[in-house]
């Protein structure tokens, strides 16, 4: 939202100005939008909570992709010494191994590249189609906007794992399908959220304002409806990740999701649980990723919602 | 003299905020006695209503209050919780300034008077259905036998005041508090408010504090006055002496904030900027997918020629349609019958052929606090217009404009980095004006654009447009339920009622020789002639 095209500032200057100008430009001044975006992450990073959530996202994001590269155990390298072992040094499992012998570091950070971009992308796509397709029903209202309501019934009702097995069967099992699936589900909620918060909004004086100023319908959503949306959207979509990895891995367990010797949290985390009792870290290891991300991503929710609103201070 | 009902003696009351401390009402001491009415007067943010609501002991948790609060025998800033509850609703209650939100709208209103009886007398059953009927018909509720099965969104903003008071009156308290109990009601009902509680108070001989702002009601109300400005008592006493001979500067500012002066007349041959007739809007009130729907017209057939440089004034009570008129004329809504603006038939332009026109033509809003958005600094809400019809101004030009528009509303352009939510009601109302200003418009729709804010707030307000008006020969249609203002700026004045003209005439004449009976009502409970004082 923060984008906005940039306003050039050397257009004036090929005017036929003297080149002595008398009065000198003032200390340049931040674009109006650019403002916002820099006034919120100064706000942001003031909230220590929230930062230090961004710290650690960023350093389990960087773990997923670049761990596996240095872990001497591939994904389904099998070590023939150690089935079912406690973290040790022996063999480099720092985190023990399963019960096939497999390095749990390895596997858990694998699963985080899976658990993580299906998160990413099912969340961008809730974000992106939800957030405009609420906010457009919710601003045209009348028939459109039951029209657009009524698809998204309709999308309701659909049984999720009816759509998910008929795409299998469709395109081949292939780990894009998941997040297809997922994201065609999720952005349902948040259409509906966008779309009840359009309705007050729209009634509010300032949009009035802005059609009397005369301006065009696609800047009134962009500009004055969807940012005044953000704190609820905000809040949903730190809902909605954990919602998508619990979703992923419950797919996976089906046997609809990755397949071995792929994996993700989720799975790892169902295959922790029936070894609970022999080799707990099997379960906690993934389990903490989990906790930790969901955690860090609450915090960091919160942190946005009120940096983003320039009335908390 | 008696021993008062009411003593408080030097109530301070802080707010624990996480950026400091924040004195709402320092040292205040007042006394009430028995049967008497006393008002508290003062401008937003003065800490009446904290007072108040002090009393009652319903302010959040963060609060610290000293001082002391009698209560006959009981000091209310000591006693337990349970026993405040007692207290509550019984001994002393109170009615707030919004009838739409005081009630719940889940239950019917002989339940929720009910409750009070059944709480504080144990009434249950015939006998408290009883007495609810006899209090609906005290404050005036007409057919209560049928009214008492009726959910709140059933009666009129006047009606739920008057259930408001029934609950407050149930178990005959000796002290009412009235929080501003008639400033979102129309005059006319308000006026009926106000004598009501009169009524009540002589039968029952309770004491009531008032708390208001408008000081027309404290002369014809109150006996006795005092006068709050940031959380202080600036000055109290009798009322008749107050009101002649105020001691204090900020006593006589109040009172000379009434809006006065009229506007000099405009040339009668001046060119018509704005003609519209037969303007008729409806709503659909219960749309269906086969059939006719039904319609509720809100404006029936108008007609309204305005002048260059003119200003016509729209009064009317809520629901007569005004706001409603003044947005079809902009083509905000649509509408029947035809406009035109500036010489351009703007009856059937869509909305692209309207954007050019729209610079000419602008609007500011009632509620300063809802008509700007709350995410984007000043700058940008001013240079919104801007980017829609100088597309073609660089930044540093757009800049210079809003510098301009900042200045005409006399704020400091250095404010344009800043959000809405820093500035007070009187301030966004420039903000609002400049808004409009900045893309020179011919024409300013002014809908309620000072009944948001306080009278003195009002006063620079009012004065401001005048200026402005001057300065760039602008054309206003003001629409108010505020008879003083819209006498202090107008031409001519429109009186609507159920979205029809009552009557229409020049200022001068709609004010001081009404005809239609509608508008001397209207006159005579907007400024409380004294045979209407109650």
């Amino acid at each position: 939202m923060t984008s906005h095209t940039s306003t050039h500032d050397g257009f004036e200057d090929r005017h036929d100005r003297p080149a002595g100008n008398p009065n000198p430009p003032p200390e340049p001044d931040p674009g109006p939008g650019e403002s916002l975006g820099r006034e919120a992450w100064r706000r942001l990073r003031q909230n220590h909570a929230a930062m230090f959530s961004l710290g650690l996202l960023v350093v389990i994001t960087i773990a997923c992709v670049a761990g596996p590269w240095l872990s001497p155990w591939g994904l389904a390298d099998v070590d023939w010494n150690a089935f079912g072992v406690p973290p040790t040094l022996e063999g480099m499992h720092l985190l023990g191994t399963d019960a096939n012998g497999r390095d749990l570091l390895t596997r858990t950070l694998y699963g985080g590249r899976v658990s993580l971009s299906v998160a990413l992308v099912a969340t961008v796509v809730s974000l992106v189609i939800g957030v405009l397709y609420g906010a457009i029903s919710g601003y045209v209202g009348g028939r459109t906007d039951n029209l657009m309501m009524r698809f998204v019934d309709i999308m309701y009702s659909l049984p999720f794992m009816f759509l998910v097995i008929l795409l299998m069967v469709v395109f081949g099992r292939n780990i894009f399908l998941i997040y297809a699936a997922i994201g065609a589900v999720e952005w349902l909620d948040m259409a509906r959220i966008v779309r009840g918060q359009t309705l007050a909004l729209k009634r509010r004086e300032f949009i009035e304002a802005a059609h009397a100023l005369g301006v065009k319908d696609s800047r009134i959503i962009t500009r004055h409806l969807i940012p005044n949306t953000l704190g609820p959207v905000i809040i949903y979509v730190t809902l909605t990740v954990p919602k998508v990895i619990l979703l992923e891995s419950f797919l996976s367990f089906l046997g609809l999701g990755v397949q071995e010797p792929l994996t993700s949290w989720g799975v790892l985390i169902s295959e922790g649980t029936d070894q609970m009792q022999s080799a707990p870290w099997m379960l906690l290891v993934p389990a903490v990723c989990l906790a930790l991300t969901l955690f860090c991503l609450n915090f960091l929710g919160d942190g946005l919602r009120d940096a983003l609103d320039p009335r908390t201070r | 003299m008696s021993t008062p009902l009411l003593e408080i003696d030097n109530l301070q009351v802080d707010f624990r905020l996480p950026t400091g401390t924040v004195s709402a009402v320092r040292g205040v001491s007042f006394s009430i006695h028995e049967g008497e009415t006393m008002a508290l007067v003062g401008e937003s943010g003065s800490g009446k209503s904290v007072t108040s609501t002090a009393l009652m002991r319903l302010l959040p948790e963060m609060t610290h209050i000293s001082g002391s609060a009698r209560l006959g025998e009981q000091e209310l800033l000591k006693i337990s919780p349970r026993q405040m509850r007692r207290v509550r609703g019984d001994e002393m209650s109170m009615i707030f300034q919004e009838p739409m939100t005081s009630l719940n709208p889940l239950h019917r209103i002989g339940r929720q008077i009910a409750e009070v009886l059944e709480r504080h007398r144990g009434m249950t059953g015939q006998k408290a259905q009883q007495r609810v009927l006899e209090l609906l018909r005290q404050v005036g509720i007409p057919e209560p036998e049928r009214r008492v099965r009726s959910y709140p969104h059933e009666l009129s903003g006047g009606q739920r005041q008057r259930v408001m008071i029934a609950i407050a009156l149930a178990c005959e308290p000796k002290l009412l508090i009235a929080d501003e109990p008639t400033t979102a009601l129309d005059v006319t009902v308000q006026a009926q408010i106000l004598a009501l509680l009169k009524d009540l108070q002589q039968r029952y001989g309770m004491a009531i504090l008032f708390i208001t702002h408008d000081l027309t009601l404290v002369r014809h109300f109150a006996e006795r006055v005092c006068v709050m400005r940031h959380g202080e008592i600036v000055e109290s006493g009798d009322t008749a002496t107050v009101f002649e001979r105020p001691q204090h500067d900020y006593t006589r500012m109040l009172l000379d904030a009434e809006p006065s002066g009229t506007k000099a007349a405009v040339d009668t041959q001046a060119p018509m900027l704005l003609e519209a007739s037969d303007i008729r809007v409806r709503f659909p009130i219960r749309k269906r997918l086969f059939g006719r729907s039904e319609y509720f017209e809100a404006v029936r057939g108008i007609t309204l020629n305005i002048r260059r440089g003119q200003t016509v004034g729209i009064v009317g009570e809520s629901g007569s349609g005004k706001s409603t008129l003044g947005r079809a004329l902009l083509r905000l809504l649509e509408s029947q019958g035809s406009i035109t603006f500036d010489n351009t038939d703007i009856t059937h332009l869509d909305k692209s052929a309207m954007r050019p026109l729209r610079s000419r033509m602008q609007v500011v809003f009632q509620d300063p606090f809802g008509s700007l958005s709350p995410r984007q600094t000043v700058g940008e809400i001013i240079s919104e217009g801007l980017r829609v019809h100088y597309p073609e101004l660089g930044r540093r030009e757009r800049e210079a404009r809003i510098i301009e528009a900042l200045q005409e509303v006399s704020l400091d352009p250095a404010m344009r980095r800043r959000y809405p939510h820093e500035f007070s009601g009187g301030q966004r109302q420039r903000i609002a004006i400049a808004r409009a200003l900045v893309l020179k418009p011919r024409f300013l729709l002014l809908d309620e654009p000072t009944s948001a804010l306080d009278r003195s707030v009002q006063m620079t307000v009012i004065r401001l447009l005048r200026e402005i008006q001057r300065r760039h020969d602008l054309t206003y249609l003001f629409i108010s339920h505020d008879l003083a203002v819209v006498r202090a700026l107008s031409d001519t004045v429109l009186v609507m009622k159920e979205g029809q003209v009552v009557e229409h005439g020049t200022s001068e004449t709609i004010f001081t020789r009404p005809r239609e009976t509608y508008t001397k009502t209207l006159l005579k409970a907007a400024f409380m002639s004294s045979e209407h004082a109650a």
